[in-house]
Order: structure tokens, then C-alpha cells, then sequence
């Protein structure tokens, strides 16, 4: 049975290190938040500007000088600080960061990323997203396997890059993959689903891991 | 000289005319100068090129100029929120130049630095690099990207003195420290003015000499986006 969107945030949480400064996309990788262990410090960032982000803020005190990159209403933690675009992004592009978990549209096998345009469609823009996938130390991709029959672990992306040759890990409802110079290579399979499943639902070229873990 | 003006459309008085390129602080409806805005629209002018993160809502921040189709061109990180904006763009009524967020927070940081181009590596390898000079360095491959300036300098902060040093609250800092230093002219709105020697100078994040004009927001209305909230236990 493939992983839920809670077990992959579940998942991905597994990443984290004590004393990690990490920057959580929109959507499912909002999710892995709710997973960090006990004990362990973990600093969020949210690229607007703020280190040390908390929870969502109970109703009443929400307070409109205070949001994160999805512009929700979040509140602070005692080591919390502010500071500009500019120091946020020095902080990201400078590989301060130590990771950085997002959604893709499409990951290729020599690690390129595909998520900020469909042409043809109307484009929103990038976002911090390029800035993060370039200059974060380590980059994870959480999402489906596949969107609606479509692969999206591909050969070469044949969406407009995010980034050339970022994707150090991907983590799907069907699997844990890394991505690394010899390609990309599965490391663990969610509950009852098979190689079979996998290779049948993937382009690019997989690799199956000796020491494979089956869930 | 006197920095403080009575209200924003006397602080923008003589500075606005057709064709001229604004920076707009703020990130989603957080830390934008709002009044300075509306007196943007108020005062008709046209054809904007205009350097802000995003492009407000409908009906709020520089969503308030896309209604009124006072801007040309947007130089922008993300306008997802916008609805006029997306009908004007598919009919090819307005450009938009995508920058990488970073990579516009450092461009404006370098234009009001005196700084004319950067190397950065975000952006290698995909469409943001065509036709931009690359270079290597230790190895590792850069694209290079041009400072960025303005006419005008529209910002909002919390707190600001008779002298125009500035304090911002929270994240609603994020573009509007930069963007002070890279207009040509710089308008301030801050919802505290006080008087000079109030604010402890080691906490002043942006220095008078970028601020030329400031008007006092008083009891300005701050809209929030997405208001998202958490059950007491």
C-alpha cells in the first residue's frame, strides 16, 4: 500500500539532524514540521525572512506583520530573528541552509528539477525555488510518484528547469530514491508495493539497491 | 531639510511621471506601502515598470495599479495570488520579467550598493540564464546578473524617526531594507514617526541618508492573506 501524504512527511522527517537549519516548501513538505523528533532542534526557515519559525498562531493572535513564504500566519519561538530578502537568500545561497524539502513537477535521473512552469499555462514565477535547489546544502524532493498516468521520475525533464543537477533524494508515496553521479537508485519501498509497480511507473533508468529496504 | 510630509500624496508630489520605474516593498500584503500606493493610483500616472516581489491581491497593494492599468511591466519573484494580473498577461497587456527571488533581493541590494553586475549560481542550467554571461569559478559555473535601480522607492516600516532612519517589524522587513537604497528617491511610510533620538541608534536597521521623504501611517488597516490558525488544547 503506498504511503499516505502524512507517512511521506513521516518520511522525509527521517532526514532531519539535530541542530539542522531547513527550509520546508508549500504543501506536503509544510507537513513534515508536524514529524520532528522529540529532542532533536530543528531551525526553520521561511525564506521572507525569519529563522525560527513556529506553529500556526491560535485564533486572535494572528498577527499581520507576522507570515511565512506561503504568506499563512505563523507565530515565533524564543530563537527567533528577522532580517531582510537579501540576508535570507545569503543564507540560502551561501549553503547555510542545510536543507531544503520540496514539492517537483518532474525529477530526471542526473538530478535536474522541474517545478516553477508549464508553457503554455499561466506562469507564477519561481519563487525562492531556484535560489533554494542551487545554494541549500542538501535537496529533497517529496511528492507523488505519478500526476494523473503521467511519470514524473523521468530520463531528462522535458518541463523548464528549476534547477540543473540539485536532487540529492526523492521521496514518493511509492519509495525513497537518491539521486547520485552513478544515477538514481531505490533505497526503500513503501508497504506492499512492488519493484514491479515502481519500474512500470518510473522513466528513468532505476537502480535497485543491494541492501533495499522493503516497508 | 524637512523629511516629513503631511500625507503620501504630498510626499510623492513632483516625483511621479509616465514611463518611470518603482520599487514596491513588501511580500504578499505584508510590509507593503500601502497609502503610498494609493496615491500612485490616485495620481493617474502611467505605464509603470514596477520591482516588487509579488503583485498584491485584487482590490489590495499594487493589485490597486493592474485594476487601473497603470502598469507596462512587473519585475517579479511570484504572482500567483492575482487574478487581474493573470487576464492581463494572457492578453498581452502587461510584461512580466521572472526573477529568482534571491537573485531580485540581491539585484536591488546591488544597485543601491553602486554594485553594476554579480555572479550567482542560482539559475544555471535553466531559462533565467539564456543569453546571461556565465563564468566559472573554483569549478563551478555562475551567471552573472545586473544591479537593479529605480526613479522612486516606495517602503513601509514600523517605526521611523524625523531624520528617516528606520526600524521594520517581524517579516514585514523582508524587500523594503533594500529597496530604500536603490531609489534614486525614497518615500517612506511608517506607522510610528517619531522624534530624532528616540530610537536607539544601534537598532536602526535602515540609515536616514536612503530615506529622503516619510509620511506617518496612523492607525493603518494591515490585511492578512491566508489566516490560518490552531485549536486551543
Amino acid at each position: 500500500m503506498a504511503w499516505t501524504r502524512e507517512e511521506m512527511a513521516a518520511r522525509a522527517a527521517k532526514e532531519l539532524r539535530d541542530g539542522y537549519y531547513v527550509n520546508l516548501g508549500i504543501g506536503i513538505p509544510t507537513l513534515v514540521s508536524n514529524y520532528i523528533p522529540d529532542g532533536m532542534t530543528v531551525q526553520l526557515q521561511s525564506e521572507n525572512g525569519m529563522l525560527g519559525m513556529g506553529p500556526f498562531p491560535f485564533e486572535g493572535d494572528e498577527d499581520p506583520d507576522l507570515i511565512n513564504a506561503g504568506k499563512q500566519t505563523i507565530t515565533e519561538l524564543p530563537t527567533t530573528s528577522y532580517f531582510s530578502s537579501a540576508d535570507s537568500f545569503a543564507m540560502i545561497r551561501g549553503g547555510h541552509i542545510d536543507l531544503s524539502i520540496l514539492g517537483a513537477m518532474q525529477v530526471a535521473e542526473n538530478g535536474d528539477l522541474a517545478n516553477w512552469m508549464i508553457p503554455g499555462k499561466m506562469v507564477k514565477g519561481m519563487g525562492g525555488a531556484m535560489d533554494l535547489v542551487a545554494g541549500v546544502k542538501k535537496v529533497v524532493v517529496l511528492m507523488e510518484h505519478v500526476a494523473k498516468e503521467e511519470k514524473k521520475l523521468l530520463k531528462r525533464c522535458t518541463l523548464p528547469l528549476t534547477g540543473a543537477g540539485v536532487v540529492n533524494m526523492v521521496i514518493t508515496d511509492l519509495g525513497v530514491f537518491t539521486v547520485g553521479k552513478d544515477g538514481m537508485t531505490a533505497i526503500e519501498i513503501a508497504p506492499h508495493v512492488t519493484r514491479e509497480e515502481i519500474s512500470a511507473k518510473t522513466e528513468a533508468s532505476l537502480r535497485f539497491a543491494d541492501n533495499l529496504v522493503q516497508h | 531639510m524637512a523629511k516629513v510630509y503631511s500625507d503620501a500624496t504630498s510626499a510623492l508630489a513632483g516625483l511621479l511621471k509616465d514611463d518611470m520605474v518603482i520599487m514596491a516593498g513588501g511580500f504578499g500584503l505584508c510590509g507593503i506601502p500601502s497609502l503610498l500606493i494609493k496615491a500612485i493610483r490616485d495620481s493617474g500616472v502611467k505605464n509603470l515598470t514596477i520591482i516588487s516581489n509579488n503583485a498584491g491581491i485584487d482590490g489590495e497593494g499594487l493589485g490597486l495599479l493592474l485594476e487601473t492599468r497603470q502598469v507596462k511591466k512587473m519585475i517579479s519573484s511570484y504572482v500567483g495570488e492575482n487574478k487581474t494580473f493573470a487576464q492581463q498577461y494572457l492578453a498581452g497587456e502587461l510584461e512580466i520579467e521572472f526573477n529568482p527571488q534571491g537573485t531580485l533581493a540581491e539585484r536591488i541590494r546591488a544597485g543601491g550598493a553602486g554594485i553594476p553586475a554579480f555572479y550567482t549560481k542560482t539559475g544555471v542550467g535553466t531559462l533565467i540564464a539564456q543569453g546571461k554571461d556565465e563564468r566559472e569559478f573554483n569549478g563551478e559555473k555562475y551567471v552573472m546578473e545586473t544591479g537593479l535601480l529605480a526613479d522612486l522607492a516606495v517602503v513601509h516600516a514600523w517605526k521611523g524617526d524625523t531624520e528617516g532612519n528606520l526600524v521594520y517589524r517581524k517579516s514585514a522587513r523582508n524587500f523594503n531594507p533594500m529597496m530604500a537604497t536603490a531609489g534614486k528617491v525614497t518615500v517612506a511610510q511608517v506607522e510610528h514617526l517619531v522624534e530624532c533620538g528616540t530610537i536607539d541608534p544601534d537598532h536602526i536597521i535602515t540609515p536616514g541618508i536612503f530615506v529622503q521623504r516619510i509620511i506617518h501611517a496612523a492607525g493603518l488597516e494591515k490585511k492578512i492573506e491566508q489566516r490560518t490558525v490552531r485549536q486551543r488544547a
